[in-house]
């Protein structure tokens, strides 16, 4: 059977569909499985007997009933059978078909999801996968490969994590107000973490996977409906948005970098701008104090403000990192403030400054360290140097595209 | 749910502690146990002598082997235990927070395994 006619309702309905089994059944394994045999069942039955006018319904009442007969079937756990008759009366009280006429309940459902994928007792790893199979409703397959992986080993980590959730006793809950802003903070981390492994994949032949960007601000979108008017939520859309606006032209047709200083401007997605630039103002408006997200977006913002590129306002530029900075003193940032500091204050300045942080030895990804200073020594006309830094930068590279440009740069330098 | 909270800590550091901070700080340990005696969630719990005076035994080939030890080679040591009733692992963290020592050593969060309900 040809599943495609029907996978748009699949992806657009399993997230919500898992939630609410979740809270039926009262197991995410038993949960998950339950989708699984909905999901089959409709592909056998929807070709002949067309949609159902409510699949959202139509896929957890058979979901549910499934499990229901298999438990009874197999006469599993006594108290597993009197949580699911009770559960079957409630909904059937309450409501014989649970339909959109329960909005809230399945928004807090899928809270309640994603604050369970999120949780701070499983690996980070292990977060942003779940979140991407169960949230998002991405095959096991889909999320291996994002994370290339194998798909026997994410498989694998997916039924560990999700056994940790039982075994553990890890909550399907939305928690309680003096937790809940650190648990938010633990979400927007494994959405971010999904977002720049698309935005600038690690390794691989391919510069953006267009997919994970998607997946992330769908989440962020999603997070901010659920819970609106969290400046934090808010500065995290904002900068993905803002980011993946410049999408088309980032890579040429060939599939090679574009730097944004090399960038038509044209491609970039004005909505997505626009869009993106009201949500940082509000952000920023916002009492408390500033989320790091809302800077960095902030930062994304006055580029994607600038016209061309001698009208950015590199001053400000360099004025936000330093805030930045304070909230998050990490190598990264020093180094994307050094680059900002080089369109101010010159190259000469930023290499102080690139040279300062290396010494340290705190640089994980020592090649994008090297890359940029190989850029700044070439501004230097510091040929030679320059040569040697961006030879360092291609050894460690593991991303084609990017290798490519090192090697591009290589070439222009002419030293060989 | 059952958790065993599992306390961990330098155990010279907690020995080079002076009489004063000693007695403060097993004074925070009573407030505490009488906390969640209150609460509902205390089932057990008690203070380990140090690791000098633990032995290590093992069955090898129907053959039982005691040793001295373990030795204190880890940089914290297991000191206590509290084993308590909980809702779920957020109740059981928020509790294991609360236990004195988590200030400078470390708490393990463990489930308890129960054999399925006939």
């Amino acid at each position: 059977m040809d599943p495609a006619p029907f996978e748009a309702v699949f992806r657009q309905e399993a997230g919500r569909v898992l939630a609410t089994l979740i809270r039926l059944l009262g197991d995410f394994e038993l949960a998950e499985e339950a989708r699984q045999e909905a999901f089959a069942t409709a592909l056998e039955q929807w070709p002949a007997a067309g949609v159902p006018s409510n699949p959202r319904a139509w896929l957890i009442n058979v979901g549910r009933n499934r499990m229901i007969d298999r438990i009874r079937r197999q006469a599993l756990f006594r108290s597993k059978i009197l949580h699911l008759e009770r559960a079957d009366a409630d909904t059937r009280a309450a409501d014989p078909a649970p339909g959109d006429e329960n909005e809230d309940a399945f928004g807090d459902d899928r809270l309640r999801l994603i604050f369970t994928c999120c949780h701070p007792a499983l690996g980070i790893e292990s977060q942003v996968a779940l979140t991407l199979r169960t949230v998002c409703g991405l095959s096991t397959e889909a999320v291996a490969r994002a994370f290339l992986v194998g798909e026997e080993a994410m498989s694998q980590r997916l039924v560990r994590a999700q056994r940790k959730i039982r075994e553990a006793g890890i909550p399907y809950e939305t928690p309680e107000p003096p937790m809940l802003d650190e648990r938010i903070d633990g979400v927007l981390a494994v959405i971010y973490l999904v977002f720049t492994e698309g935005y600038a994949a690690t390794s691989g032949t391919d510069l953006i996977r267009t997919e994970l960007c998607s997946e992330a601000i769908r989440l962020g979108r999603l997070l901010d409906a659920l819970l609106p008017n969290r400046p934090q939520v808010r500065g995290l859309l904002a900068l993905m948005l803002l980011h993946d606006s410049r999408r088309q032209a980032r890579i040429s047709p060939a599939g090679d970098i574009v730097l944004l200083e090399e960038q038509d401007r044209t491609l970039w997605d004005q909505m997505q701008i626009r869009e993106g630039l009201a949500m940082v103002e509000e952000a920023l408006r916002a009492p408390g104090p500033v989320s790091p997200y809302a800077v960095q977006a902030a930062i994304a913002a006055l580029h994607a403000q600038a016209p061309h590129r001698a009208a950015t306002d590199w001053r400000q530029i360099v004025g936000l990192y330093e805030v930045l900075l304070r909230l998050q003193p990490t190598p990264v940032v020093e180094l994307n403030h050094a680059v900002a500091v080089s369109m101010v204050d010159g190259p000469a300045r930023a290499l102080d400054l690139v040279d300062s942080l290396a010494a340290r030895g705190s640089f994980d990804d020592y090649y994008l360290l090297a890359g940029v200073r190989a850029n700044l020594l070439q501004r230097l006309g510091r040929t030679q140097e320059a040569a040697q830094e961006y030879r360092a930068a291609l050894a460690r590279a593991k991303l084609e595209p990017e290798r490519r440009l090192f090697a591009r740069r290589l070439v222009e330098l002419g030293t060989d | 749910m059952q958790y065993l909270l599992l306390i961990y800590s330098n155990e010279a550091q907690i020995a080079a502690l002076d009489q004063a901070t000693t007695a403060a700080l097993m004074n925070e340990y009573r407030e505490f146990t009488q906390g969640i005696i209150k609460g509902g969630q205390f089932k057990a719990g008690d203070r380990l002598k140090p690791t000098s005076t633990a032995t290590t035994v093992r069955v090898r080939n129907g053959k039982t082997v005691t040793t001295d030890g373990p030795f204190a080679e880890t940089r914290e040591q297991l000191g206590g235990y509290y084993l308590i009733e909980a809702k779920d692992l957020d109740e059981a963290t928020a509790i294991a927070a609360r236990i004195p020592g988590a200030k400078v050593g470390s708490i393990e969060v463990r489930p308890i395994w129960f054999p399925a309900s006939p």
